[in-house]
């Protein structure tokens, strides 16, 4: 082979450039995140949709209106605060055990391949994430604030799929993917208001076992 | 305008280790093994030619119990690649033109 050729040199030079690309942008990326700790999350929020449904039900909520319960029937957009916080402790609950379990699984991985987890692969993914979630926290919360408790699912799932779209350019393509189909699901709740659970639970759940279990044939089944 | 092209960089490793420390600092062992797809003695040898070089610095030190080799790349080596990729480009820029 020639190295005088323009045209071979030409190749060269462009596979080169596009190799050194891939690479830069690679090693920027967390790459360890564990499917299981997608599916991990998922289970947690299914179970706690089902209990979330039935405490509902059982303070007399309907079908067409989930959240009665959750309004004092004497003042027009007044909340039950007792019942609100306990459903904001049992949503703060839920968070942790899904992200303990997550990290539990990602650990695994990232020990597996004999990387350390807290570098900066993986500081770069969680402020990127961090910025959408405190908004959509406090947004949740002025949404409560203004007795409007049917849409904080739809906005969690808006905010989380943000955050997910956000933080994907730092880890994983298919956490662009989850992202955008959170968003979906969010933007769908945001119309449907009186089905908030089952879409939070199609969202956090369903999604997080679907592309969880993707991402784990993909990169980790051996 | 090969002349140009650094010859420290005609190995692919090399260039891919150059390529990673230009936008990350501290990278391990094993995380540039990972990245790179190679085994670690072909990674160790073609690191240990870039230190000859200057163009990377090395890092030793314990992580816990574990022993824990970092590589940084030197202001010689971060300037090194920039003039390997300008040649690169110009390269291709020269018979872009009629």
């Amino acid at each position: 082979m020639s190295s005088q050729d323009p045209r071979t040199e030409d190749a060269t030079a462009l596979d080169e450039l596009g190799a050194i690309r891939a690479i830069m942008d690679r090693s920027q990326r967390f790459l360890s995140l564990s499917g299981l700790s997608g599916i991990a999350a998922g289970a947690v929020a299914i179970v706690t949709a089902f209990v979330a449904d039935h405490w509902l039900e059982s303070l007399g909520a309907s079908r067409m209106d989930q959240y009665a319960p959750l309004l004092d029937p004497g003042y027009p957009g007044k909340l039950v605060w007792d019942r609100v916080a306990a459903l904001i402790i049992l949503g703060v609950v839920a968070a942790v055990l899904a992200i303990a379990s997550a990290w539990w699984f990602t650990r695994r991985n990232v020990r597996r391949k004999g990387h350390r987890m807290w570098d900066a692969t993986v500081r770069r993914m969680f402020v990127h994430m961090a910025v959408p979630l405190a908004a959509g926290g406090i947004f949740c919360l002025a949404l409560l604030v203004h007795g409007l408790p049917a849409l904080v699912a739809p906005a969690t799932l808006v905010f989380y799929g943000l955050a997910l779209i956000n933080a994907s350019k730092f880890t994983l393509d298919e956490v662009r993917w989850l992202g955008l189909s959170e968003l979906v699901v969010g933007l769908f709740a945001v119309f449907v208001p009186g089905h908030g659970l089952l879409c939070w639970s199609l969202g956090f759940g369903v999604l997080h076992i679907g592309y969880g279990t993707y991402m784990y044939l993909r990169y980790e089944r051996r | 305008m090969i002349a140009d092209l650094d010859k420290a960089f005609e190995s692919r490793v090399r260039l891919g280790i150059m390529a990673v420390l230009a936008v990350n600092t501290w990278v391990d062992h094993a995380r540039l093994r990972e990245l790179l797809d190679v085994t670690d003695g072909n990674l160790a040898s073609h690191l240990s030619a870039l230190e000859r070089m200057a163009y990377v610095e090395v890092r030793k030190r314990f992580v816990g119990k574990k022993p824990n080799t970092a590589y940084k790349s030197t202001t010689a080596g971060k300037r090194a690649f920039q003039a390997h990729l300008d040649a690169l480009e110009q390269l291709l820029k020269k018979d872009l033109r009629p």
